[in-house]
C-alpha cells in the first residue's frame, strides 16, 4: 500500500474583532480588518505538520482552501508553518457556494490530489460558522467522519483511533482510512512560522484550479450548485442597558440576591 | 456572477464599501463595482438606500406539493430524551399553525416506549421511534440511516434538529444524503406568509451579524437549531396521537466506527448546555486555585462552570469549560460572569443568554455592554459575600 497524504482544508475570513456597529447607521462597519486565516484552522495545520513529523506512513501534506485569488496568502501562511504542498480553488462561478457546494467542490479537488488518507477541518468559520462543511464532504467522498477531534491516539496507513468532545465527555472512537475530521482548539498549540519557513513559502508557486481543472459543471458549484441562499444580513437591534448594582460590597451582594430571587434561583428571606 | 449595480440607480455613495465584510466593492466615478471578492452574502443590498444592488436568483418554479408537516429530531442519551428536542417540538407545534400540517416527531435511540411517547406532551400528531440497543453508540452512519429511511417515507417539508454537538455532526450527513439544504445553529424560525418558506435565522461573525437563510431548491428544508433558544412548552391536555414504531434489524445497522473508549464520568458541571445557570470565571481570578470559589458559588446555585479562554489558556479549568468563539456556545437563562472582560470573542459564546450578571473591577470593561445587571467590585469579595448570603439565607444588612 502506498504511503498517504494528509490534506488540510482551510478557509480565508475576515476577522471579526474589528467589526463595530456604526450608531449613526446601524450598520456595520469593517474598516481596517483584516483577513485572516480562520482560527481553528490553524489547529488543523499544526495537527497536520505534526503527524508528517511523528510517522512515516505520510508522504506529503496538502493545505486546500477555495476562495478569492486573495486566499493564497493563506496558502503561503501554511507553506511558512511547514505544510509540503498547497492548492487554491480560485474561480468567480466557485461564489456563493454554500456549505453543500463547498463541500462538493473541495471532494472534487482532494479526488484529483489523489492518495488522500486523512483530511482535517477546522471545528467551524468565522463567519459562516456552520461547522458543516466537513460533515458534508466526507458524506460526499463516503468516508467516515469524526468531529470535535481533541487528540489523534493513533494513526497509521489504515485507520485513526481519535479522542472527540461530545456533550458528554470525551470518546475514544476508531474508524478506516481514508477518513476525515473536524479538530478544537484544545488538540495542540500551533507554532509560529520560522524565518526560514517564510523564506522557503514565498518562493514556492501555489497552483490555482478553477472548476475545469476538477471536471466540475457549472450547475455544481457557487450560487447555482447551492441549495440555501442567504436573504438577509442585518445587525440585531441593542437590547438593553446594563442596569449597575451600586454601594458596599454588602449593599451590591443584597441587591443581587434580590434580583437572583426574582428570578427563582435562590431562596430566602 | 449574479450579482448586480444598476448604473442609473447607484449614486457611488460608498455605504455598500463601509459594511461588505469581504473587500468586494470598489468605488470608481460615482460608481460602485463588485469585485471577485464577493461572496453573495447580501449584506450591501441591505443597506443600500437606492435600490441599486440585485442577486439574481433563478426561481425554479418547483411543485413540493408532495411534501407536507413538519419533523423534529429527537436526540436521546443514557436512554432519555433530550430538553432541546422537546423545545424544538414547542416552537413547531407554533410554526404548524402557519402552514396547517401535521407534525412529526422522530425518537432515535436505546430507550423505552413510555420515553419516546413523551413527544405528545410537545404537541407531536405522530410519533416515529426508533428503540434498539444498536443506538447505543452516537454514530453518525448508524443514525443516518434511520433517519433518511423516515424522511424519504413521511416526505416533511420542514425538518429541524438540535444544534448539539451530535446533531451537528449527524444531520449535515443526512443533508448531504438527501442533497437538500442545511441552516446551521439556528435562533429564530418563521413561516414567510406570501411564500411559504422557512425563514431561519442563525448569529453569524461571532453574533454580530444575523443572517436569514432559506432553502428554495429542495425538500426538505433542513435546519438545526441552538439549544435552550425556544422554550419548552408542555400542553395541558395532550391528544394521542399515532405512534408508529419503526422496527429495526440489527443487520441492517453496521458501523465503519469502534468506540474504545469513553469518559463519561468526567469532572461534574461540564456539560454547560444541560444548566439553566452558569457561573464562569475570566483572568481576574488572579490564579487557578482561585476556581474553588467559583465552583462552590456554581454548586450553592446548582449552576455550571464555564471560563474565559484567558483561563483555559492559563491552565487554571480544562477547555471543555471553555465559552467562546473557540469553546463552547451556551444559551442559559442567567450568566454569572466573575472577572470577564467581555472581549468580543468571549462575547460571542454567552451574549444570547437571558439575563447576564457581570462582577468586575473595570467599570471600563466590555462585559458591562452586553450584561443585564453590573457589580463593579472584587470577585474576591463579591463573591465570597454572595455565597454566604444564599447559604445562610440571611441578609446582609439590617
Ligand atoms: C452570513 C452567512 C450565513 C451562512 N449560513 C449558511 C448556512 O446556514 N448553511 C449553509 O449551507 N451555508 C451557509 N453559508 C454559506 C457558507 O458559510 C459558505 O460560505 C461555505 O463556503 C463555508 O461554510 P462555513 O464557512 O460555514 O464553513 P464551516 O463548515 O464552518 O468550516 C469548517 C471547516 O471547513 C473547512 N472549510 C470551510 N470553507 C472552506 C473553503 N472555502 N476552503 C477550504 N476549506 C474550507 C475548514 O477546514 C473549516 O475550518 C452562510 C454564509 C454567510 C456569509
Ligand atoms: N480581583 C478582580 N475582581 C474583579 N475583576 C477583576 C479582578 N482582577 C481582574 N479583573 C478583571 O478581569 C478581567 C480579565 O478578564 P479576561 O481577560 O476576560 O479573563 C479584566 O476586565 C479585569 O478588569
Amino acid at each position: 500500500m502506498v504511503k498517504i497524504k494528509v490534506v488540510v482544508c482551510i478557509k480565508q475570513v475576515p476577522g471579526t474583532t474589528d467589526i463595530h456597529i456604526d450608531p449613526q447607521t446601524n450598520t456595520l462597519v469593517r474598516e481596517g480588518v483584516e483577513n485572516i486565516i480562520n482560527p481553528f484552522d490553524n489547529y488543523a495545520l499544526e495537527e497536520g505538520v505534526r503527524l508528517k513529523e511523528k510517522s512515516e506512513e505520510i508522504s506529503q501534506t496538502v493545505a486546500l482552501t477555495m476562495g478569492p485569488p486573495q486566499a493564497e496568502q493563506i496558502l503561503k501562511d501554511a507553506l511558512s508553518v511547514g505544510m509540503d504542498e498547497a492548492v487554491l480553488l480560485s474561480d468567480r462561478e466557485f461564489a456563493g457556494a454554500d456549505t453543500w457546494a463547498t463541500a462538493v467542490t473541495l471532494a472534487a479537488a482532494v479526488k484529483k490530489i489523489g492518495d488522500a488518507g486523512l483530511v482535517i477541518f477546522g471545528k467551524q468559520t468565522l463567519d459562516g460558522d456552520t461547522g458543516q462543511v466537513g460533515p458534508e464532504f466526507a458524506q460526499r467522498m463516503h468516508m467516515p467522519f469524526i468531529g470535535y477531534v481533541s487528540k489523534i491516539c493513533k494513526l497509521d496507513r489504515k485507520s485513526i483511533q481519535a479522542e472527540r468532545l461530545m456533550e458528554h465527555g470525551y470518546e475514544i472512537i476508531e474508524a478506516q482510512l481514508p477518513a476525515a475530521i473536524s479538530v478544537v482548539k484544545d488538540i495542540n498549540e500551533p507554532r509560529v512560522p520560522s524565518l526560514r519557513g517564510k523564506m522557503k513559502a514565498k518562493k514556492m508557486e501555489i497552483p490555482v484550479w478553477d472548476r475545469h481543472h476538477i471536471g466540475l459543471d457549472a450547475e455544481q458549484v457557487g450560487l447555482s450548485g447551492s441549495f440555501t441562499q442567504v436573504v438577509k444580513v442585518f445587525t440585531p437591534q441593542s437590547k438593553h442597558e446594563v442596569m449597575m448594582l451600586e454601594g458596599s460590597t454588602a449593599e451590591q451582594v443584597e441587591k443581587l440576591f434580590g434580583k437572583l430571587k426574582q428570578l427563582n434561583v435562590v431562596q430566602g428571606a | 456572477m449574479d450579482i448586480k449595480v444598476f448604473k442609473d440607480k447607484c449614486t457611488g455613495c460608498k455605504l455598500c464599501q463601509k459594511v461588505c465584510f469581504y473587500d468586494a466593492v470598489d468605488i470608481k466615478d460615482k460608481m460602485a463595482y463588485i469585485n471577485e471578492n464577493c461572496i453573495l452574502c447580501g449584506a450591501c443590498i441591505e443597506v443600500c438606500k437606492f435600490d441599486a444592488i440585485e442577486i439574481k436568483e433563478q426561481a425554479p418554479d418547483m411543485d413540493f406539493t408532495d411534501h407536507r408537516g413538519i419533523m423534529v429530531y429527537l436526540e436521546t442519551h443514557d436512554g432519555r430524551v433530550l430538553d432541546s428536542g422537546f423545545e424544538l417540538l414547542s416552537e413547531a407545534n407554533k410554526l404548524k399553525k402557519d402552514l396547517d400540517t401535521p407534525l412529526y416527531a422522530l425518537v432515535v435511540g436505546n430507550i423505552c416506549q413510555d420515553e419516546a411517547k413523551k413527544a405528545f406532551r410537545y404537541g407531536a400528531d405522530w410519533v416515529y421511534a426508533a428503540m434498539h440497543a444498536v443506538f447505543e453508540n452516537h454514530f453518525d452512519d448508524i443514525y443516518s440511516k434511520v433517519l433518511v429511511k423516515t424522511i424519504k417515507k413521511v416526505k416533511p417539508d420542514i425538518f429541524l434538529g438540535a444544534a448539539t454537538p451530535f446533531g451537528r455532526t449527524l444531520i449535515p450527513k443526512v443533508a448531504a444524503i438527501l442533497k437538500t439544504g442545511l441552516t446551521a445553529d439556528c435562533t429564530g424560525l418563521a413561516i414567510d406568509s406570501q411564500s411559504k418558506l422557512l425563514k431561519q435565522t442563525r448569529p453569524t461573525f461571532g453574533g454580530n451579524v444575523l443572517a436569514t437563510i432559506v432553502c428554495k431548491k429542495t425538500r426538505p428544508q433542513m435546519a438545526t437549531v441552538r439549544p435552550h433558544v425556544m422554550e419548552k412548552i408542555e400542553i395541558d391536555a395532550p391528544k394521542q396521537g399515532q405512534f408508529k414504531e419503526i422496527k429495526i434489524q440489527p443487520g441492517h445497522y453496521g458501523t465503519q466506527y469502534k468506540m474504545t473508549g469513553t469518559d463519561k464520568k468526567q469532572e461534574e458541571s461540564i456539560n454547560l448546555s444541560d444548566y439553566e445557570v452558569i457561573v464562569a470565571g475570566g483572568r481576574g481570578l488572579g490564579e487557578g486555585k482561585n476556581f474553588s470559589m467559583l465552583k462552590e458559588l456554581s454548586e450553592v446555585l446548582g449552576a455550571g462552570l464555564g471560563a474565559s479562554r484567558a483561563a483555559v489558556d492559563s491552565g487554571w479549568i480544562s477547555y471543555p469549560h471553555q465559552v467562546g468563539q473557540t469553546g463552547k456556545t451556551v444559551n442559559p437563562k442567567i450568566y454569572i460572569a466573575c472577572g470577564i472582560s467581555g472581549a468580543i470573542q468571549h462575547l460571542a459564546g454567552m451574549q444570547t443568554s437571558d439575563i447576564i450578571v457581570a462582577i468586575n473591577k473595570d467599570a471600563a470593561a466590555p462585559i458591562f455592554k452586553v450584561a443585564n445587571y453590573g457589580i463593579v467590585g472584587d470577585v474576591f469579595e463579591v463573591v465570597p459575600k454572595l455565597i454566604e448570603r444564599i447559604k445562610s439565607g440571611k441578609p446582609l444588612i439590617e
